[in-house]
């Protein structure tokens, strides 16, 4: 058993809190407040080599493993969870179809694009009326002349309306019981995008409707074999459950150094209420609950990256973390009393942005049905 | 060309003194003096796309090595680190002859530091290494750049800027304001193992113990203590009046 971190990995933790806090902070509440994605930042990580940090090197990433990506997302999201969601989507649900199920021809034509971060990938699964039942889609994609025909609808789609979007995966009815995911990129006639959906957290981030009205890709677009489009996307959730994962992780940290900075300022009946024991109690009961959640996460990805079995590990992660996220922002807002309650205070954001967490990707609920299914129920 | 950047791991965060062994507390994390990527930033600079050889080199227990790797990660291409037992505790004075030995063995044309160390706040390193050395020394460079055999620096003083240009081999002090270091990259951090890091004891260098750690040290460290409370300050609350008390402070000490 060993629990250290390598040099590698911690050099990355190092260099991403080095990044989120001296590029990422000064600019995170302004980006929020305006709902403005945040293309310079997006720009500095791909030069840092973060939009590909687990593609491999011969497709233009960094070749890293998904511990350091697990804990690249985390250092990001400790700051800012619509910076951190842009990238994990881009590439855990954007980017891994393509390198997972794509052939040579589809991976050389996307994957240096996309893991350069010169565009970015989305992934179109939900649909107005198939959320947790993915199964249920309905977007259809017709084979007619050499060319996949789509029409359908998808909704709360992430990074696919940017200047920069190059591509959406999505999942498609392509005959009688069958699913398939295909690649459409931007700008394909018939592919229309919404103006941005408002939401109540992660307002940097990207978030669209998509629809698609007789659009025509070429047949060559189809990703892996035609009928795995259930099998494949389950697959990319299982990976893409660990970077939310790491997201709750991250949030959760990042709302317990708020609280503890202001508890040890914030002085009330003459002293800083960090020395009540209520507050210190809260405060303990967070660090343990964020070790413990760091644990899980980094188990996931370690078995992910010895290549064994992790859906289960990904499933709990993700449960446990959403969940520990909404405690931690509940009580670090808790303890910023009123202070908390205003906009100018880091942890509203953080706050807003914590809900999220336990619905994209599937839901807590999703997360016990995975769960249960492992425990043979 | 060939630049070594010398560098050191510090204590991260707030540096304690061990009251104990009256050293710095280097148990916590570490890492690379933030002044020290200023140097290390400047020598890729130079380096550019040629092929100048950037050597980091760092006088250190083992967990030295982590600042090094980041040096090579940034960009260097290799790394020395001089780690014995018998060097903890060196002083200005052994550390200077450490340093001077393991610059002696590489023959840089151009040896980088930082202004100073985060940790002890020390700022005369570079000046000891060049006296050892026998070179030319330039401190607070704000700019910089070499010319076939000579280095030009643009140095910042308390009054202007002085132009200086000295004959390679020489050592320059870089300024913090010369430059913003670069992160990282990802590629960079993955690299960094496969880069060449040797570490050195005290007989390879051809340094004797009694040279080296306290037994080599001209300073000893008698007493630590916190600075005297100033008798005379006044705290002035806030009752609403307090940006008048401090006018009135202010205008009866003739200072406005």
């Amino acid at each position: 058993m060993n629990f250290e971190l390598s040099d590698e990995q911690e050099l990355i933790r190092k260099t991403v809190r080095d990044f989120a806090e001296s590029k990422v902070a000064p600019v995170a509440e302004e980006l929020d407040r305006e709902a403005r994605f945040p293309y310079e930042i997006v720009a500095e990580l791909a030069e840092l080599g973060l939009m590909g940090l687990p593609i491999p090197e011969e497709y233009g990433g960094a070749g890293g493993d998904t511990v350091s990506y697990a804990i690249a997302i985390e250092e990001l999201t400790r700051i800012d969870s619509s910076v951190a969601i842009t990238v994990a989507a881009h590439t855990s649900l954007g980017t891994m179809p393509i390198l997972l199920f794509g052939n040579e021809e589809q991976k050389r034509e996307w994957l240096p694009k996309l893991a350069s971060g010169q565009g970015l990938a989305a992934f179109g699964l939900t649909e107005p009326d198939a959320g947790s039942d993915a199964g249920a889609t309905r977007t259809k994609a017709e084979l007619r002349d050499g060319q996949w025909v789509i029409d359908g609808s998808k909704i709360f789609i992430t990074n696919a309306g940017t200047d920069i979007s190059a591509c959406v995966t999505i999942t498609a009815v392509t005959g009688e019981n069958e699913i398939s995911n295909i690649v459409v990129p931007n700008g394909t006639p018939g592919y229309e995008i919404s103006a941005p959906m408002k939401k109540l957290g992660w307002h940097a981030s990207d978030t669209r409707e998509l629809s698609f009205h007789s659009c025509a890709v070429p047949e060559g677009n189809l990703l892996g074999e035609r009928g795995r489009g259930f099998q494949q996307f389950m697959e990319i959730l299982n990976g893409g459950r660990i970077s939310v994962a790491a997201m709750g992780v991250g949030l959760a940290q990042g709302a317990y150094d708020l609280a503890l900075g202001y508890a040890k300022e914030r002085r009330q009946f003459g002293k800083p209420i960090a020395e009540f024991q209520a507050i210190q109690f809260q405060l303990a009961d967070m660090a343990t609950e964020i070790d413990a959640g760091r644990q899980l996460v980094y188990k996931a990805a370690w078995l992910k990256d010895h290549g064994r079995e992790y859906a289960l590990a990904a499933a709990q992660a993700k449960l446990f973390t959403g969940l520990l996220s909404n405690r931690v922002v509940n009580s670090s807002l808790q303890i910023h009393g009123g202070y908390g309650f205003m906009e100018e205070f880091a942890i509203s954001r953080l706050y807003r942005d914590q809900k999220i967490l336990e619905i994209g990707e599937g839901t807590n609920e999703v997360q016990r049905m995975v769960i249960a299914r492992h425990l043979g129920l | 060309m060939k630049i070594a950047v010398c560098v050191k791991h510090v204590p991260e965060g707030t540096s304690r003194i061990d009251p104990g062994t009256k050293r710095l507390d280097r148990a916590g994390e570490g890492a690379l003096n933030h002044f020290d990527a200023n140097a290390v930033e400047e020598a890729l600079r130079l380096k550019g796309d040629s092929d100048t050889e950037v050597v980091a080199v760092s006088l250190g227990p083992q967990k030295a090595l982590d600042s090094l790797r980041k040096a090579l990660a940034m960009g260097a291409d290799r790394a020395v680190l001089v780690s014995d037992d018998a060097a903890a505790g060196s002083d200005l004075v052994a550390t200077s002859r450490l340093l001077a030995a393991a610059l002696a063995k590489e023959e840089p044309d151009l040896v980088l530091f930082g202004q100073q160390a985060s940790d002890a706040d020390g700022a005369v390193l570079w000046a000891a290494v060049a006296e050892r050395l026998g070179r030319p020394v330039v401190s607070q460079a704000m700019e910089l750049s070499v010319d076939g055999g000579t280095v030009h620096v643009k140095r910042q003083t308390e009054h202007g800027y002085d132009t200086i240009e000295a004959p390679l081999p020489a050592v320059v002090a870089v300024s913090d304001a010369i430059n913003e270091p670069r992160y990282p990259s990802l590629k960079g951090i993955m690299g960094a193992k496969k880069k060449p890091q040797d570490v050195l004891s005290l007989a390879d260098l051809g340094v004797d113990a009694g040279d080296a750690g306290e037994a080599g040290s001209r300073t000893t460290v008698l007493a630590l203590g916190d600075p005297p409370a100033r008798a005379d300050s006044q705290k002035i609350e806030d009752d609403g009046n307090a940006a008048q008390a401090i006018v009135d402070f202010l205008a009866e000490k003739r200072l406005i």
